[in-house]
């Protein structure tokens, strides 16, 4: 006999009530019984990232937690992002920065960056090494990272921008390039590769000769 | 203004990043019921019960089956079969019956409606297995008393390519330097573990499929053959894949098992693989020992190259047959000048998962081996890593080249390129980037630092046809039908980008369809660096038909002459009288099947079919070369910087490739330093977790640059472009190997990957070193 128990909660600001077994994972409980199939599921012991989801704001492994225990909560899923057909500030800088290919692992890293976007101080700048240590929580088989750090700093950096421009323009990261966390400044290949897609969308399509 | 060439958005990006993709998982179907597999706990055995009847009573569930309530006799087939190799002995059956040799091996499956219901009682399901020996390395596996997989022994083929007279090369040579290299078991992990809902008509026979990728035509004809039923009663559709990687879209017994239970039930059945099941049921890859010399004559030039590989498959041999052998010694001379060569391969099977290809399969094994050969003769003939591989790679007078050998049915002839030319840029590169100035700076106390360089030979735009459908809707939208599949690697933007070029439109106007058998009923898939080759030319010439079609209604339409029209920003106008136009759109609407503008005879709808052939692959190539930090007292590797360099003929879509490049890279690094699969002695698989099977995170890989060039346009092809799936992870091994024997200052080979801290700590303690570090 099934163990269910009847719970509350809010996903992407829409109420749901529903009959849930016991054992049954939060992520089971968004993709099959809520329809929310952009939380993924890759590993389901906790270490790909695929699955997460912001509960009450904080990033949670959703193949970790029953959907019991977000009974009450509110939950954001990578359907949540964005409102209406524009894509998010951070959704459009994964695309400019070519942080995804088959996409799979991606609303895992959305939501894990945008976690760490909330909580950081927006006034702060960003380093390379603050957003590669959080990145390494996920796991990505497409990209090698480097996009999706590009694409977290990037939006880091524009968000800094809107909360205060003076704050931005006191430590620019693109006049102080943050080291690779192996080895300093001398490692940051400023006039690489890397700093090509940061041009962004506006120049890319029309970059074509 | 060309759409080919320009970094253009990527098309999938939008959905994806909104959670809209559809992978195998994401679609259900209304009264739907769940499969669970049951697999083999012992590595080899008799099975005297497979016992279902507890499972059959539990609630929830439907159905329970084993091998004895399947049709008999299922054995899933070689795909890419190649030499002429009779591997009938040894193909894995869907269930296995009397033998199991694997942990891992599906022996039933369950079936309820709903996915707990169907673990809990796949728990109920009772299996008695006379365990018996089990042999889990290949070189014991080979010898005549191993315990026996197969009645024919576990040896499932021996062959050897080559050409001239090696021998001789060898006696005289004037150095001959011998290493041995072994290459762990990993494979590509993509991921998205598999899945798939196949829905069934029973009021037509239909069987609706999602979840078939890369070869989607192939492995419907394949199941409709042991269904019993017309291919064209069964429609695989298209579905986003979460990474591919070689792994993902072979047949494997569930591709079987879900259709035909759903069939037989008459109801849709979904399943989906947890990872570990994957780590245990989806193709191993990589696993190889080389013992490879060269003999080189006094200036240092190579004369011949030997090698003896043992290649591990693992307990059957499954779709790939032994392509990635094959591969493995007919690629492996790479872009060196080499006059005579003997590369003789042993396919083994042990009591491990089966194998089959992994993103540059056979090239990744090879290049290690080959190119940790010349560090090593570097060394013993007194000469510089770089200044070897000068002496020995072809010069761009000497392409074409025929190499009299054959790789997957076709001969081996590398097309263009400037491969010294590419290696000196390469090393100017590292220069720029400061590799070398980074090399010689300390670094932490205790830590020693080595560059590691590897140069490679891919191959790509395997034929020996794709097809694709052009068509112009009545608003102007274009549609391309392809034979394509998507993986993840941005095929529908590039596709996209070459219909674009050729028909004169912006390529957000283009939409692609990849991988849907009605629509594309021929299609041959994307795998082995193909699509952007095979798919894309098929589509050039689809579009090209299209303007040419639209150019000869548009005549009609405007009265004028074919030759004075233009073709632009989705008009067709007269030169010199912009305004003298009709839209594409107008143009599809003119070719509807009332219209006046058709002449007798004349099909309606402004659209094209084409099929692209080829007879030959097209070679890309490169350099990898990587920057080392190596703490000596705990084995620990860091990879500070990578450089890919490689030559793809045209970069469609120049972010694309980097991305591919980059991508590949960071699987190679997690290959040669973190990611393999072991077993115990007795067969027992070890890494079965992400905590045991460690795939490199943000951490672990640095920033990658990037050198890419389009000096060579593939020959071949109207496009001229060549495949970039594979250059990115094919020296990565290589590369790694070199850096660390580099940093540790080895005389010899680093002799195994993945070189993981007790391997490196025991280099460290026992290898004979010349000196710590470099100069």
């Amino acid at each position: 006999m099934k163990d269910m128990h009847r719970i509350r909660l809010r996903v992407n600001g829409r109420d749901h009530e529903l009959e849930v077994e016991a054992r049954r994972t939060l992520a089971d409980m968004l993709r099959h019984d809520l329809g929310y199939t952009g939380t993924h599921l890759g590993c389901e012991h906790g270490i790909c990232g695929a699955c997460t989801v912001l509960v009450d704001g904080g990033p949670v492994r959703s193949c970790l937690v029953f959907g019991v225990q977000a009974d009450g909560t509110e939950v954001s899923t990578v359907e949540g992002l964005s409102a209406g057909e524009e894509l998010s500030d951070l959704q459009q800088s994964f695309s400019d920065h070519h942080a995804l290919q088959c996409g799979f692992c991606t609303p895992g890293f959305l939501l894990l960056a945008e976690a760490y976007l909330a909580q950081r101080d927006p006034a702060a700048a960003p380093t390379e090494a603050e957003v590669r240590e959080l990145i390494a929580s996920n796991l990505c088989r497409c990209t090698g990272y480097q996009g999706i750090i590009e694409a977290v700093l990037a939006t880091a950096d524009a968000r800094r921008w809107a909360a205060g421009p003076a704050a931005g323009r006191a430590a620019s990261p693109a006049a102080n390039p943050a080291g690779s966390p192996a080895d300093g400044p001398a490692a940051s290949p400023a006039d690489g590769p890397a700093a090509s897609p940061a041009d962004g969308p506006a120049a890319s399509p029309a970059d074509g000769p | 203004m060309t759409a080919i060439g320009a970094r253009v958005p990527r098309k999938e990006d939008p959905r994806l990043l909104r959670g809209r993709g559809r992978f195998g998982d994401d679609f259900s179907a209304a009264g739907q019921l769940w499969a669970r597999v049951v697999r083999s706990p012992i590595a080899h055995g008799r099975v005297r019960r497979v016992d279902l009847s507890r499972a059959r009573r539990a609630d929830g569930v439907t159905a329970a089956v084993a091998a004895a309530d399947l049709p008999t006799g299922l054995a899933i087939p070689v795909r890419l079969a190649v030499r002429g190799i009779d591997l009938s002995g040894y193909l894995q059956p869907v269930l296995a019956a009397g033998v199991v040799r694997y942990v891992g091996e599906p022996l039933a499956v369950v079936v309820a409606d709903d996915p707990y219901a169907a673990e809990d009682a796949a728990e109920l399901i009772e299996i008695d297995i006379d365990e018996a020996p089990a042999v889990v390395d290949a070189e014991a596996a080979a010898r005549a008393d191993a315990p026996r997989l197969f009645p024919g022994g576990n040896v499932a083929a021996d062959f050897t390519l080559g050409y001239g007279d090696a021998e001789t090369a060898f006696k005289r040579a004037a150095h001959v330097v011998e290493i041995e290299v072994a290459i762990g078991r990993h494979s590509g992990v993509p991921l998205e573990p598999r899945g798939m809902l196949a829905e069934p008509d029973p009021g037509t026979g239909s069987l609706a499929i999602f979840g078939m990728t890369k070869v989607p035509v192939f492995n419907r004809d394949l199941l409709a053959t042991m269904l019993g039923i017309d291919p064209a009663l069964i429609h695989v559709h298209a579905i986003d894949a979460g990474g591919g990687f070689g792994v993902r879209g072979e047949f494997y017994p569930e591709d079987y098992l879900v259709p035909w239970l759903a069939r037989t039930l008459g109801r849709p059945v979904k399943w989906a693989e947890d990872r570990a099941e994957h780590l245990v049921a989806a193709n191993h890859s990589r696993q190889q020992s080389h013992k490879i010399a060269a003999a080189f004559d006094a200036g240092g030039r190579i004369t011949a190259l030997a090698d003896e590989v043992v290649h591990d498959n693992g307990a059957y041999c499954r779709t790939h047959g032994i392509a990635v052998p094959e591969l493995t010694v007919a690629m492996l001379p790479g872009p060196y000048r080499v006059p005579a060569y003997r590369g003789r391969v042993r396919v083994v099977l042990t009591n491990k998962t089966p194998c089959g290809t992994y993103r540059a399969p056979g090239r990744y094994e090879g290049t290690t081996a080959r190119e940790q050969l010349l560090d090593v003769a570097a060394d013993r003939l007194g000469l510089d890593r770089i200044e070897l591989r000068h002496r020995n790679l072809l010069g761009p007078a000497e392409l074409p080249h025929h190499r009299p050998m054959t790789t997957l049915g076709t001969d081996v002839v590398l097309d263009t390129g400037d491969y010294p030319a590419l290696m000196a840029a390469t090393a100017a590169e590292m220069a720029r980037l400061g590799y070398h100035a980074q090399a010689s700076r300390p670094g932490p106390v205790d830590r020693l630092r080595g560059l590691g360089v590897a140069v490679f030979l891919e191959k790509s735009g395997l034929g020996p046809c794709d097809t694709a459908g052009v068509m112009v809707g009545e608003t102007g939208a274009v549609r391309v039908l392809s034979g394509g599949t998507s993986l993840g690697q941005g095929i529908e933007t590039v596709l996209a980008q070459i219909a674009a070029d050729a028909l004169g439109v912006d390529p957000q106007a283009v939409d692609v369809v990849n991988g849907d058998t009605d629509l594309q009923p021929a299609g041959t898939g994307s795998w082995a660096s193909r699509s952007t080759v095979m798919a894309g030319n098929a589509v050039h010439l689809a579009a090209s038909a299209v303007k040419a079609r639209a150019t000869q209604l548009a005549a009609r339409m405007l009265e004028a002459a074919e030759d004075d029209l233009v073709v632009t920003g989705g008009t067709v106008s007269v030169r010199g009288d912009p305004a003298v136009a009709v839209s594409l759109g107008e143009i599809a609407q003119a070719a509807s099947p009332a219209s006046p503008y058709l002449r007798p005879g004349e099909p309606a709808g402004l659209a094209a079919h084409r099929r692209f052939e080829v007879t030959h692959m097209t070679y890309p190539h490169g350099v990898h070369a990587a920057l080392a930090e190596v703490d000596p007292a705990t084995g620990r590797v860091r990879v500070l910087r990578y450089l890919v360099a490689s030559e793809v003929g045209r970069a469609v879509n120049p972010a694309l490739v980097e991305g591919q490049l980059r991508g590949g890279a960071a699987q190679g690094i997690g290959g040669a330093l973190l990611e393999e699969f072991s077993y115990d002695e007795s067969g027992q698989p070890t890494a079965i977790t992400f905590m045991e099977y460690q795939m490199p995170t943000a951490a672990e890989i640095p920033s990658i640059d990037v050198l890419l060039t389009e000096l060579s346009p593939a020959p071949g092809n109207p496009l001229g472009v060549m495949g970039a799936g594979e250059g990115g992870i094919s020296a990565a091994g290589a590369a790694v190997a070199s850096a660390v024997r580099d940093a540790l200052g080895l005389t010899g080979g680093v002799e195994r990957l993945p070189l993981t801290p007790p391997r490196v700590r025991r280099l460290a303690e026992t290898g004979q070193r010349r000196k710590p570090g470099r100069p």
